[in-house]
């Protein structure tokens, strides 16, 4: 069996940059003003997993996702760069999971695909938290190791990974089955290929084929490759207790706008008697000086 | 039992700053609703840690002591704080928001099925009525952290699940000595009985961990940088004010991801809290994220040339203009009234 690697992803708004159309005249964030993109740490998960496929030959890359419908896209994306297949868990059951529902979930699609290593970014963008890596690793009662710069070396069955830490590095090594999360401080991921954009620019998951006026069903038939599968919770043979909002103990209590408590400040402008004056007050109050 | 726990991080046997914030607050915690606070310790050679620890208020410490244990892998460190964690059902856990305890904590949450917050800035007691079953809830742990990059404020509760289970970063809580003289009892984990071959999986090879070299946290006077400085070069008159006024030089997260400065600079929920009695935010546009590691600064000058920037509504003072314009008049100014 070759060397299978699930590589975990998420879509996830672009929270980096809220400019002022991203925020509604009443406070509250308007989702829809913020592009959905592909988690930059799980970029990075991508690419250490390339650099593997590169090692070992004849290894596959699995992309793993959970999410909309329109999910898919960053499915395609991963394809564009290297990954060889892609699966979409999606369905409403799902909606309100909070990670450790979210953990049970993908945990169960990794099992089905029974891989070697799964690498995933360390923590996504809109809200960091860095728990669903772990806790997948928990569920499939396998190893983690978390906060990877690289792999510097692999084999069939053992793994040496450097990480990255707060104040230094540490080497560890590690058996598979196996899971890593990737830090940003990890190579960025190599662009997108060419020949990958055409072979795989049809690809379609079976709710995008649906909702296409052109007829896929020839193509599909000669490039099965371009099949993104869809897992719902049947397909999981998941306990629906353990998911959406019965299955995850947090609960969002409440959700405020930030609203800083307002100074009377004192406004100035670059002027030289401004600056003078800013410079002196700062020393003659001893907050400098 | 039902009492409020806090995982304390051993790095070259002294107890982690982090640790001994989350200490002072488990402490308070436990005073409001009437409970114990208890320590774990896990590493190897500890004799005398708990002198470290029962001065921060701790009722109880839990040591695990074995040459397996240090330095900290996950899954060793993992299983003795579930297996402990079954034994004495604890209300509440706390962990810092380190490496260390980002890599456990939700390993051990995913165990124990209960329910965990990454990165809370504040940790209070509240009530709760669930809207469907009308049932109610006292005391619940109200986690309340930044979310959606630090756009909104969110307060998170565990209704059904022990322990409440929370991580903090550093600087966030205030440390403060509880009693120096104050005693605990002190209880010996047998690890033999828990640890086997399997929890070993993961070999440590190299390791090099070095003393924190940017120290922003204690500087008195921060200038910190935000996209708005534009460019790494542009960073530089930041250091050059720094240096002028013995301070350090800080960052909003928009400027770490655009590779302008080092993340051990960057200030905020996912940096380092600071409390400094002088902040310059060149640039920086105050998102909560951004606010949330700095608003409790006693000066706050705001440099920004969009006079609207949230920051400025709580800066004492407002200067609407260029970077590049105004520090180097700030440096201009300084040394010319300090001659």
């Amino acid at each position: 069996m070759s060397f299978k690697i699930v590589v975990l992803a998420k879509q996830v708004p672009d929270t980096r940059n809220v400019g002022k159309d991203a925020m509604k005249a009443d406070g509250t964030v308007n989702r829809g003003a913020l592009p959905a993109i592909f988690n930059p740490e799980d970029l990075h998960a991508l690419e250490q997993a390339l650099r593997v496929k590169d090692r070992i030959d004849g290894a596959e890359i699995i992309i793993l996702t959970m999410g909309p419908p329109r999910a898919a896209e960053i499915i395609r994306e991963a394809m564009y760069r290297g990954a060889d297949t892609g699966y979409l868990i999606t369905d409403r059951k799902f909606a309100g999971s909070d990670t450790l529902a979210t953990s049970y979930a993908i945990s169960l699609a990794v099992k089905k695909l029974q891989p070697h290593l799964v690498i995933a970014g360390r923590q996504a963008i809109d809200g960091d938290t860095a728990q669903v890596g772990p806790q997948v690793a928990e569920k499939l009662n396998i190893p983690q190791v978390t906060y990877c710069e690289e792999v510097l070396e692999i084999n069939e069955d053992e793994l040496i990974i450097k990480r990255r830490l707060e104040r230094g590095v540490e080497v560890v090594k590690c058996k598979t089955p196996l899971l890593i999360t990737v830090h940003s401080s990890a190579p960025t991921c190599r662009p997108r290929h060419a020949k990958l954009l055409m072979k795989f620019k049809h690809a379609r998951t079976v709710s995008e084929l649906v909702e296409e006026t052109k007829d896929y069903t020839e193509m599909m038939t000669n490039k099965p490759y371009l099949r993104v599968e869809e897992w719902s919770v049947v397909d999981l043979d998941a306990n629906v207790e353990f998911l959406g909002l019965s299955g995850s103990p947090t609960k969002v209590k409440k959700i405020e706008n930030v609203v800083l408590a307002r100074k009377d400040s004192v406004h100035l402008t670059p002027d030289d008697k401004d600056m003078d004056y800013l410079m002196k007050e700062l020393i003659d109050s001893h907050v400098i000086g | 039992m039902n009492n409020i726990f806090v995982y304390c991080e051993i790095e070259d046997g002294h107890v982690a700053e982090v640790s001994l914030e989350l200490l002072t607050k488990g402490r308070k915690l436990a005073n409001e609703i009437d409970r114990k606070l208890e320590a774990v310790v896990i590493g190897h050679n500890l004799s005398g840690i708990e002198k470290q620890v029962f001065p921060f208020g701790a009722d109880v410490i839990h040591i695990a002591d074995n040459s397996r244990l240090y330095p900290y892998v996950t899954l060793p460190h993992a299983e003795i704080i579930v297996n402990l964690f079954d034994q004495e059902q604890p209300e509440i856990a706390l962990f810092g928001a380190t490496s260390v305890g980002r890599d456990l904590a939700p390993r051990v949450a995913s165990k124990l099925k209960c329910g965990l917050t990454a990165d809370c800035t504040s940790l209070v007691f509240g009530d709760h009525t669930e809207n469907k079953t009308g049932k109610e809830y006292k005391n619940l742990l109200y986690q309340i952290r930044p979310a959606f990059g630090g756009n909104i404020i969110a307060t998170i509760i565990n209704p059904d699940t022990r322990p409440q289970m929370a991580t903090v970063r550093e600087g966030v809580m205030k440390k403060e000595v509880f009693n120096s003289t104050h005693q605990g009892e002190i209880k010996h984990i047998n690890v033999d009985t828990i640890l086997n071959d399997s929890h070993m999986a993961i070999e440590i090879i190299e390791r090099h961990i070095e003393k924190q070299k940017i120290n922003i946290k204690n500087s008195q006077i921060i200038i910190s940088g935000g996209y708005g400085v534009g460019s790494k070069e542009n960073f530089e008159l930041l250091y050059e004010l720094a240096d002028l006024l013995g301070g350090e030089v800080g960052a909003s997260r928009a400027a770490v991801d655009a590779g302008f400065v080092d993340h051990a600079r960057q200030v905020g929920q996912t940096g380092v809290t600071v409390r400094p009695k002088l902040y310059i935010a060149c640039g920086i546009s105050g998102a909560v994220q951004h606010t949330a590691g700095m608003n409790e600064s006693a000066k706050i000058i705001s440099i920004n040339n969009d006079p609207k920037a949230p920051i400025n509504q709580i800066a004492d003072y407002v200067i609407t203009g260029n970077v590049e314009d105004v520090i180097p008049k700030m440096i201009k100014f300084y040394k010319k009234n300090t001659k």
